[in-house]
């Protein structure tokens, strides 16, 4: 059984964003970018599944500019088999990226298909859900527990919803989102660095696999959130009361 | 008679202010009185303390005198107990740091705080219990002060009049910063006045073209990495305790860190400053120019002078720009001799692009793990022998780390390195270094230890370690990690509690091996008190004068952060 799983390339999850002084987007000029953090956990799972002999093959996919690929080399670097990269210079929303998923598994048919559960950019939760959609596939998003039984060709997964934990069964072929306790990705070690050079990293356009990328969603205008203003030290409780009456309206 | 001789020499001091009989009556006369003044009182039984004098043969005999003196002298006094005198007690004595409260100095009065509270205002004098007791207090726990009295002026003008009443009035005081050293030099001795420049934080300007960056001595060093990184600038000091440390503490203590390697020392970084001499006078030397070559270059004085010659206020620092591409390995040698070919080769290989080389041995990251909550080994499952940091900063991502990939797998290969990990994103850069920057934290977590910083030359500095842990035995966990590409060995010896009798073992040995292979008792972390009398393992007795002449000359009434430093000996 072949894993599928989808990594983002993301701005650093440590980096203090800047929104661009024109407003149309964050600015990634000269900023570091990683791998999305769910991804990774994402990524992390499948090799885990692999490790345990339940798939054959994991294949680490991106899209985007060109700069993917070193997010796909650090994925092989932690240990997928090969990479795909989708080169497109358009900015893509959630509903391409599962119509190009789509298209890929249409190729690839691998049995698992495993994603972040959203992207730290734009945090949309939307890809892995449509992707199941659009593939009529099971789908077990905000996983914090994978269990697989390949005889069975079912999924356990146990998912982290608003009033605890919910565990459901899927039937494989499967699509699974990751919530942040589901693993601690490994590091990328010296010599799986130097085994991920020889490793295939094969292009596609969207062209090619004939999906039309075309967005219903356009991005009007970005703001910073309003800033935080400092506390006030109160010298005595009648100044609270007439604050907290007469400026904040809470009593 | 020679021994008392020299100790009467010792004991001599400004006539200013002579022994107040009448704040001990029980005093009796004896002939060891006249002349003398001083009052002792033991709370431990002291050691023979054997001197070195490597040097020539009439070194200062006040390097073993007072503890000689305090042996022939111990058994009359021995009688006051529990009478009014102010002698150190220490938590966990170290029996090689032994002071007395000098007399010369007064003590606070209800006029005293008044006047303060006249200068500050009130809330900025403190004399609540529980604050005094974290301002008397070292970051380690091993040193208590006794002071009554912390002030927190917001200006420099306010630590001016607070400075110059102390001078007119011979109050001792104590300059605090975060009161993160390592030596015992930010906490008071005995009832010192804590003034603490934690309120003087604001950052003053910055110049966005040089990179020059003015600030208040009071700003913490996190809060300014955090300023800067908005503006594309980075800070070229960075260590351990930058969450709390401040800038002020930074400069006065010439702090080196993790970046020394890179960016050079605060002498070479700091532009200029301001401060405040002991009588008040406010030194304006915060130019904030690259090159400035009109007479002599004060500031350099008050750079790691550890506030014993000024109080500094104002901090003008020339910071670097931020580089994009910053990558960070985290390599495991088999043996020393590995890490030492491999600095060799990084600072050949990376060159212009290293920018920290740090070390650490199996033991420090067995402690890391065991005693530091969310540290997480980056090699597992095996412990290594050795443990390398390598960082590299550079402007072009893709070119380092090809180039930092190349250099690692060509390590490998070549058996310098055993195994290694390149973090992937920042998370996991913090990561490794949280474990390098908590082996501090990790030891103070396991019990009581005992820290040396020395600088010796890069081949001799892990037989050190190896030589204490023989001298040692089971008894004592010796590790040690450091700033390798700097030559700085941090050697730290953890055991359950504080031991005299293992004391005993490590020092002098540790000093006088240093000495030997020519190296300094004191890298990065200074002399405070825990040093103040060991200066001559690393400096000639004529250097020695000179610094004390230099003292007297900028502080006559020795009033700024007494004890430390220089042999008082050699200022009283």
């Amino acid at each position: 059984m072949k894993i599928m799983v989808a990594i983002k390339r993301v701005v650093d999850y440590a980096v203090k964003i800047r929104v661009k002084p024109d407003k149309t987007g964050v600015e990634t000029n000269n900023v570091k970018m990683s791998m999305n953090p769910f991804c990774e956990i994402a990524l992390e799972e499948a090799l885990r599944v692999k490790e345990l002999g339940l798939a054959s093959e994991v294949i680490a996919v991106s899209m985007g500019p060109a700069q993917c690929v070193d997010t796909l080399r650090t994925g092989l670097a932690m240990g997928a088999d090969r990479g795909i990269h989708i080169e497109t210079q358009t900015s893509l929303y959630p509903l391409s990226v599962a119509k190009i998923i789509k298209a890929l598994v249409d190729v690839e048919k691998p049995g698992l298909l495993i994603l972040g559960k959203q992207a730290i950019d734009d945090d949309c939760n939307q890809t892995g859900q449509m992707v199941a959609g659009l593939l009529n596939w099971p789908q077990g998003t905000f996983a914090s527990k994978v269990v697989l039984d390949k005889e069975k060709q079912i999924a356990t997964v146990d998912r982290e919803v608003d009033g605890g934990l919910e565990t459901l069964c899927l039937d494989l072929p499967a699509v699974i989102t990751t919530d942040l306790r589901l693993n601690q990705p490994r590091y990328a070690t010296l010599p799986n660095i130097m085994k991920a050079k020889s490793k295939v990293i094969k292009k596609f356009t969207p062209q090619e696999l004939n999906v039309e990328i075309k967005s219903d969603l356009e991005v009007v205008e970005v703001t910073e959130p309003p800033k935080r203003k400092a506390g006030v030290i109160v010298s005595s409780v009648d100044e609270l009361i007439d604050k907290l009456k007469n400026e904040a309206h809470v009593i | 008679m020679e021994k008392w001789r020299t100790s009467r020499r010792l004991l001599s001091y400004s006539s200013k202010n002579l022994f107040d009989r009448q704040a001990y009556p029980n005093f009796e006369n004896s002939n060891y009185l006249s002349g003398s003044g001083f009052t002792y009182h033991f709370g431990r039984i002291c050691k023979p303390f054997k001197p070195v004098l490597h040097h020539k043969q009439n070194l200062p005999t006040y390097v073993y005198t007072l503890r000689d003196c305090i042996n022939c002298l111990r058994s009359p006094l021995e009688r006051f107990n529990g009478n009014t005198c102010r002698v150190q007690h220490r938590y966990f004595g170290s029996m090689a740091t032994k002071t007395q409260r000098n007399p010369m100095f007064a003590t606070i009065n209800s006029d005293d705080i008044s006047h303060f509270k006249e200068i500050l205002g009130e809330k900025n004098v403190i004399q609540d219990e529980e604050r005094l007791l974290t301002a008397n207090t070292d970051w380690m726990g091993k040193y208590k002060g006794s002071s009554k009295l912390l002030l927190q002026p917001r200006s420099t003008e306010e630590v001016s009049q607070i400075l110059k009443y102390c001078n007119s009035r011979c109050l001792a005081v104590v300059p605090q910063g975060g009161n993160t050293g390592l030596v015992g030099g930010s906490v008071p001795v005995f009832d010192e006045v804590i003034i603490n420049l934690g309120s003087m934080n604001n950052i003053i300007s910055f110049d966005k073209v040089s990179g020059i960056l003015v600030c208040e001595a009071g700003c913490i060093l996190e809060n300014l990495v955090s300023f800067l990184d908005n503006e594309g600038f980075i800070m070229p000091l960075d260590l351990g305790a930058k969450g709390s440390c401040q800038i002020g503490g930074n400069v006065s203590t010439n702090a080196g860190g993790l970046r020394l390697v890179r960016y050079g020392s605060l002498h070479g970084n700091v532009l200029g400053l301001e401060a405040v001499l002991a009588n008040g006078t406010m030194l304006d030397i915060l130019g904030t120019l690259r090159k400035d070559n009109t007479g002599y270059d004060l500031k350099h004085l008050f750079i790691g002078s550890e506030g014993s010659l000024g109080i500094v206020t104002k901090v003008s620092i020339l910071t670097p720009p931020k580089l994009s591409s910053v990558n960070l390995a985290f390599l495991a040698c088999k043996d020393y001799f590995s890490c030492q070919n491999l600095l060799l080769e990084a600072k050949r290989k990376l060159g212009e692009i290293l920018s920290a080389f740090e070390f650490l041995d199996g033991h420090s990251m067995d402690l890391v793990l065991n005693h530091l909550e969310g540290a997480r080994n980056p090699l597992p499952p095996s412990m290594h022998k050795f443990y390398v940091l390598i960082e590299t900063t550079g402007s072009d991502e893709s070119y380092d780390k090809e180039k930092l990939e190349a250099f690692l797998l060509r390590s490998m290969e070549g058996g310098l390195i055993s195994d290694g990990v390149l973090a992937q994103d920042i998370n996991q850069a913090s990561s490794f270094w949280r474990i390098r920057e908590g082996i501090a934290e990790a030891l103070t977590k396991a019990g009581a230890v005992y820290k040396y910083d020395l600088s010796l030359p890069v081949d001799k500095m892990y037989d050190l370690v190896e030589e204490m842990r023989i001298r040692l035995g089971p008894a004592a966990k010796v590790v040690g990690f450091g700033h390798i590409g700097d030559g700085n060995l941090h050697l730290n010896i953890s055991i359950p509690q504080y031991d005299d009798a293992i004391l005993a073992q490590i020092e002098p040995f540790v000093y006088e091996w240093t000495s030997k292979h020519r190296g300094s008792i004191s890298a990065e972390h200074g002399l405070g008190l825990m040093k103040a009398n060991k200066i001559y393992y690393s400096k000639s007795p004529e250097t020695v004068q000179v610094m004390a002449s230099i003292k007297k000359m900028l502080d006559p009434n020795r009033i700024l952060n007494p004890y430390k430093v220089i042999p008082p000996s050699l200022i009283f």
